[in-house]
């Protein structure tokens, strides 16, 4: 179980936590053909919960987070979130049903370029949940509104700079109204000025109360929201804790080298 | 309208500019349907070379390595030969061979059809199979993370995409191909050259013929750039591209 | 409308792979040049001697003992063919080399100062890029007398003359706007560097512009002259006595359908011979030129 966070952001949100986590994984493992990727990883997340994987590249973060989707299969294990046994869902209808409650959101590449960012936030809400066009706009554009991009709401995304697209990318996915939202290293294709508006808004999202999972090299953001940082290597979750402990006290050598290397 | 035929009959009659495919009625019919010829060749083989290049993309990602190899090959032979020679090949080649299966039902312009659109085909396989590997993995999985279904995906998000990189590209196969149907004359398909040429040999005005042709081939080609130069310009992605 | 919109001056994460860019830069390209770049390469070669071989097969099975076998027919005609093919390379460097000097003029017109020469030669440009090859072919075929008299001394102009002239037509319209792009591709830096030394237009252009332009201009002009080198079997239609024309009469005097196959076949080995190290050469340029991009 996730402790509760020393920072302040941390302590309000332990009064949100339930019983029961909604995201669960347990002894997960997954290969790209002989090649395996995740070597038994298992964790939880709580409701409200916000967690940030660190670790070296091809540890397999990435694959991580895809495999909660679901848009990666898994080899064995299990992986159960909210009602979901995400590792039993075969049809593309049982992974739409999960995909209401999960989103995701990417390093590039993330919106639909022909499109305008109005249009990229409403269009899953019409298309895949159905609702009506005018609602569905007027939500859009209070999200736009939310994460301040209203002015740019008719622009084209080859038209908006990078942390204004992952910004309008964080707002589509909420327009899904999820349970879980994971970001997979949002930050890392943006120049350092437009990560800090990237931050400013997960930050926002976060202390709403939305469950975050985090995939990141921000370790300084990590530090200070995250409930919990899992630092994973060749596959494996090779230490876990609350930010404090992790980055101050690393109690693993393979942790203490990463960290040396880039703290 | 008669008036207008008139005018020509008079225009002939003090200047010896003699346009009989507008005052007289059978040039007339004539030359009207050897424009509608080039024009349904036109039409109709791109129809199929797209069709073919759908066909030919989706294969050449199939597993199977025969399959792979046969439209690799089919390309290299289209795009590097030229289409004179394939006409041939279709009409005379193959065409003998069948004549005693299927006796006059494959005409001359079925083969002309036949292998123009083979022609445009081979380009259009290549065209198509860049513009959906140019469409990045990250936005294909960002549809299905919103929870697109699959047919969604290809129908909302990857074939818009595909379509607007692969535009320019198709347009110039387009105008390529209309340019391309000239050479059905060689099997005596009655397309406009043809015509003409008839029409030259009848009414011995060549070079007011000829000067018609090129208008009318300017016309059409000029045209045609132009309805594709603005409609690359009002599909595209903006703040992408040259 | 849509697609009227301007882009903005900050810095943009890219919307699309960079293969989505390349297809775009190529497509343009392409539509400058006139025609897709050729790209032949070994396997090709050994694909055509491949089906010729099962031509000579299929037609050596139709054979008669009594009949000369398939090799020796081909052998027979060889230097018929052979002649036809020199026939078919001289009309290509002719009509290259004519095309090629009247597009440089029609290309640097197109680029002039004066308004009147420049929409004249854009026009001129674009109405020969627009017509199809064989139309021009047949244009120069029945318009151009068939003799002209300079100066008291009569010259006969031949069939494969006035074939040549109708193929240098559109060659000049490629080249020309061969020119013009690639003039338009030297960035206005240059200009601005050469304005700031005073330099005068004359001057920039032969001793900056120019200079650099070749360079961008070898490949497309390469490959225009290896799809100039297929496209003289459309003398054929027009009663040359080149390669094609010779081969169906070689044809019908054998008067055996099945070597139909062989014998194509025979005339697209000797066309892939010679464009091959042409199609190669000019990649490698176009290689070469885009990494010093």
């Amino acid at each position: 179980m996730p402790s509760a966070g020393e920072a302040g952001a941390g302590a309000a949100r332990s009064a949100m936590h339930e019983s029961r986590p909604i995201v669960e994984l347990h002894d997960v493992h997954q290969a790209f053909g002989d090649v395996e990727v995740l070597k038994g990883v298992s964790f939880e997340v709580a409701k409200g919960g916000v967690v940030c994987i660190i670790g070296p590249s091809g540890s397999g973060k990435s694959t991580l987070l895809r495999c909660i989707n679901g848009l990666i299969p898994i080899k064995s294990g299990t992986i159960r979130v909210a009602d979901f046994d995400v590792h039993t869902l075969v049809t593309d209808r049982q992974k739409i049903a999960l995909r209401k409650e999960v989103s995701m959101v990417f390093q590039q590449y993330n919106l639909f370029p022909h499109k305008t960012a109005l249009e990229n936030v409403m269009m899953a809400p019409i298309h895949v949940l159905n609702e009506k066009r005018d609602e569905v706009r007027e939500r859009a554009i209070a999200l736009l509104t939310k994460v301040g991009l209203a002015a740019k709401r008719d622009a084209y995304p080859g038209e908006l700079s990078g942390g204004q697209q992952q910004r309008v990318a964080i707002a589509r996915s909420l327009a899904m109204r999820p349970e879980v939202m994971l970001f997979d290293e949002v930050t890392a294709a943006l120049d350092p000025e437009t990560v800090k508006e990237v931050l400013n808004t997960i930050r926002a999202l976060a202390r709403e109360g939305m469950t975050c999972i985090l995939v990141t090299h921000e370790m300084r953001f990590a530090r200070e929201i995250a409930d919990e940082v899992l630092f994973t290597d060749g596959g494996t979750i090779v230490e876990s804790g609350a930010p404090a402990e992790l980055f101050d006290r690393p109690r693993k050598e393979r942790t203490k080298a990463f960290l040396s290397q880039i703290l | 309208m008669q008036f207008v035929w008139d005018w020509f009959r008079w225009l002939n009659q003090t200047t010896g500019i003699n346009l009989t495919i507008f005052y007289d009625a059978f040039d007339r019919g004539r030359f009207a349907s050897g424009f509608w010829m080039t024009v349904r060749l036109s039409v109709v083989c791109i129809v199929l070379s797209v069709v073919i290049g759908i066909v030919g993309a989706w294969v050449q990602r199939s597993h199977f390595r025969v399959a792979r190899t046969i439209v690799y090959w089919y390309i290299q032979a289209f795009r590097n030969t030229p289409p004179l020679v394939q006409l041939y090949f279709f009409y005379f080649g193959i065409g003998s061979l069948l004549r005693g299966v299927t006796g006059p039902l494959v005409t001359n312009v079925t083969w002309a059809i036949v292998s123009l659109s083979f022609f445009a085909g081979a380009f259009n396989v290549e065209i198509f199979r860049s513009g959906i590997e140019a469409v990045p993995r990250t936005t294909i999985e960002a549809a299905e993370s919103l929870g697109f279904s699959r047919l969604q995906t290809y129908l909302r998000i990857v074939f818009p995409l595909a379509f607007r990189i692969t535009l320019p590209a198709l347009n110039n196969n387009l105008v390529n191909l209309v340019k391309t149907t000239t050479l059905a004359y060689a099997i005596a398909v009655p397309e406009m050259l043809y015509v003409s040429s008839q029409i030259w040999s009848d009414e011995l005005n060549v070079p007011v013929m000829m000067n018609v042709l090129l208008i009318c081939y300017f016309a059409l080609v000029g045209v045609l750039v132009y309805l594709m130069h603005r409609w690359e310009r009002a599909i595209r992605v903006p703040g992408f591209g040259v | 409308m849509k697609g009227e919109r301007a882009v903005t001056a900050s810095p943009v994460l890219p919307v699309l792979l960079p293969a989505a860019e390349r297809m775009a830069r190529t497509a343009l390209r392409e539509r400058a040049n006139g025609a897709p770049l050729l790209r032949l390469r070994a396997a090709h070669g050994i694909a055509l001697l491949v089906t010729f071989a099962v031509g000579c097969a299929l037609a050596q099975s139709q054979v008669l003992p009594a009949n000369p076998s398939i090799l020796e027919t081909i052998w027979k005609w060889t230097p018929l063919l052979a002649r036809g093919f020199v026939f078919n390379l001289a009309i290509s460097f002719v009509a290259m080399a004519l095309g090629t000097i009247a597009g440089l003029f029609l290309g640097y017109a197109q680029i002039s100062l004066l308004p009147p020469v420049r929409k004249a030669a854009w026009f001129a440009t674009h109405f020969f890029r627009n017509a199809p090859w064989l139309v021009l072919l047949f244009y120069c075929m029945f318009l151009l007398p068939f003799e002209v008299t300079i100066f008291g001394v009569t010259i006969p102009i031949p069939d494969w003359t006035k074939a040549t002239l109708g193929l240098a037509l559109p060659v000049m319209a490629n080249v020309s706007e061969i020119v013009r792009g690639a003039i338009q591709s030297i960035p206005t830096t240059q200009w601005e560097a050469a304005a700031s030394l005073a330099f005068n237009r004359r001057q920039t252009m032969w001793m900056i512009i120019l200079p650099q332009c070749i360079k961008r201009m070898l490949p497309p002009w390469m490959n225009l002259y290896a799809i100039l080198t297929m496209a003289t079997v459309l003398a054929s239609i027009v009663g040359v006595n080149e390669m094609m024309t010779l081969t169906q009469r070689a044809l019908s005097a054998e008067n055996r359908p099945g070597l139909l196959l062989a014998f194509y076949s025979y005339v697209l080995l000797w066309f892939f011979v010679y464009c091959y190290p042409i199609a190669r050469w000019t990649v490698r340029l176009e290689r070469r030129y885009a990494v010093n991009q």
